[in-house]
């Protein structure tokens, strides 16, 4: 019997919802036993084998994490999917930040908060990916500046990297621009076909 | 093909600031504490609504310079409000860019028949409502955002916790219908709210308002935070309750605290100790000026 994949979403704030319906979708369509849970405490994380970061304010998603004390437990989850806010988080470098924000600084990025201006400027547009085209919702996003050379692009709208991945160490991370989350199952099955390999790998 | 100001892009900032505290602030500074305190949104005024209340006369929106004031001091979204039915005041606000515009009974109202065609503009549309009804004509209006109108400026939870719950109500109604397939039923209560059939029948099949719905008006401690939360709203306006307590900075935070953890007893037990003087409040049957009666 097929023991299920226990997904995490950091529950606090954000377009939590969004992600948690979207996986379940994702894992429908892979065939996949899958439990979702809503992340709010250091314990919650425990027995988790990915955690999404949702879309919402990074400066907020990461005070609730820190006055939590759960920052060191979320940069030892092996699988980390982020978007917007979710990717801000990831890197390891952003610009246009507010007084002394921090990050968790996992993934080899430097990234622009509200690089496009604000909600007047936010849109959506249909994009090409290397995993299939979708219409990407990008709303007061944010920028990926640059990449370190283990980065692996899986989208650009024209010049601009949108979405990348990042093995590391043992790690697999995935950071988005916009929100897949509204639109389409396509990174949340991918996200899920990443850790259910490394699942059957660590199982056997 | 790049498309700005779908309702997608307007609804989907809503669908972000979910579970987060959106704060009135007047100044810079207030400003700052707020995004310090992990606010998700601020709501940039010239006066907060007990002051507004106190100074009586013709409330409108706040001066320009105000705004960009506060825009320059944070980086989170900043929110502001017009008159009920000031598309002027409006297009000024999209104009100076405020990332989401609140169409508000706490300021006096410029039009009595009349709401903002929200659908005219690319900055997405916040409006207040008593029950189902209201919320109904606001989205048709365009509104992407709902918040259920408490008495803003009293420091009484009472009117927010009856508007939440008259909402609740009108949903569970057309749930039940839907369930009972009750469709004549169903389309007459569409004629009654004035609106397309629609959108009453995709809210009976959601079993919730198709946007995101905020509780405000009377915040004034964690737990009134966290029973809004509990009630069943997105997430919560505070207003006076912040800056007319004795320590904003505190309460703030501690408001924020509640609403991450809105079901962990012991968390907002946590985060109500010590706060000092909560703003003082009024009795509601004591108020000459019902604000959210306006705007219906």
């Amino acid at each position: 019997m097929q023991q299920s994949i226990k997904i995490g979403v950091l529950a606090f704030h954000g377009d939590v919802i969004e992600h948690i319906l979207s996986l379940k979708k994702a894992a429908s369509k892979l065939n996949l036993s899958m439990e979702v849970l809503s992340v709010r405490t250091k314990k919650d994380i425990d027995h988790i084998d990915g955690l999404i970061i949702p879309g919402g304010e990074s400066t907020t998603l990461y005070k609730l994490c820190e006055r939590e004390g759960m920052l060191e437990s979320i940069k030892k989850i092996k699988n980390i999917f982020g978007t917007c806010a979710g990717a801000i988080l990831m890197a390891k470098a952003i610009n246009n930040k507010t007084k002394d924000q921090k990050t968790l600084e996992l993934m080899d990025i430097e990234i622009d908060r509200n690089a496009y201006g604000r909600q007047t400027d936010s849109f959506e547009k249909p994009i090409e990916t290397s995993l299939g085209n979708l219409l990407a919702v990008f709303i007061r996003a944010p920028k990926i500046k640059s990449i370190g050379k283990s980065i692996i692009v899986i989208a650009k709208d024209a010049d601009e990297i949108i979405a990348c991945e990042q093995n590391i160490s043992g790690c697999y991370y995935l950071a988005l621009c916009f929100h897949p989350e509204l639109t389409s199952t396509l990174f949340h099955e991918h996200f899920l076909k990443k850790i259910s390999l490394n699942f059957t790998s660590t199982q056997s | 093909m790049v498309q700005k100001g779908t309702f997608k892009i307007k609804s989907g900032l809503a669908q972000m600031l979910k579970g987060g505290v959106i704060m009135d602030v007047v100044n810079a500074e207030q400003a700052k504490i707020a995004e310090e305190a992990g606010a998700v949104a601020v709501m940039a005024l010239e006066r907060v609504p007990s002051d507004i209340r106190a100074a009586g006369g013709v409330a409108r929106m706040a001066d320009p310079t105000k705004i960009k004031e506060i825009q320059a001091a944070v980086t989170i979204p900043v929110m502001a409000k017009c008159r009920i039915g000031h598309f002027v005041e409006a297009q000024i606000l999209q104009a100076l860019k405020v990332d989401f515009i609140d169409e508000s009974e706490v300021l006096t109202p410029a039009d009595e028949e009349n709401h903002v065609d929200k659908t005219k503009f690319i900055v997405p549309f916040i409006c207040g409502c008593r029950d189902l009804g209201e919320a109904f004509r606001r989205i048709e209006e365009g509104a992407a955002m709902i918040r259920t109108k408490g008495e803003a400026g009293t420091g009484n939870i009472v009117e927010a916790v009856r508007h939440i719950r008259a909402v609740n109500r009108g949903v569970e109604e057309l749930k039940r219908l839907f369930k009972a397939k009750n469709q004549s039923r169903l389309k007459k209560i569409a004629l009654d709210y004035r609106i397309s059939f629609d959108l009453v029948l995709t809210t009976a099949k959601l079993g919730r308002l198709p946007v995101v719905n905020f509780a405000a008006g009377g915040v004034a401690t964690p737990a009134d935070a966290a029973l809004c939360m509990q009630l069943g709203v997105d997430g919560v306006f505070v207003g006076s309750g912040i800056y007319k307590s004795s320590d904003p900075q505190k309460r703030a935070r501690a408001i924020v605290d509640a609403v991450a953890h809105f079901t962990d007893a012991e968390k907002i037990a946590k985060a109500s100790e010590n706060l000092g003087e909560a703003m003082k409040g009024q009795e509601i049957s004591t108020l000459t000026t019902k604000l959210a009666a306006r705007g219906i």
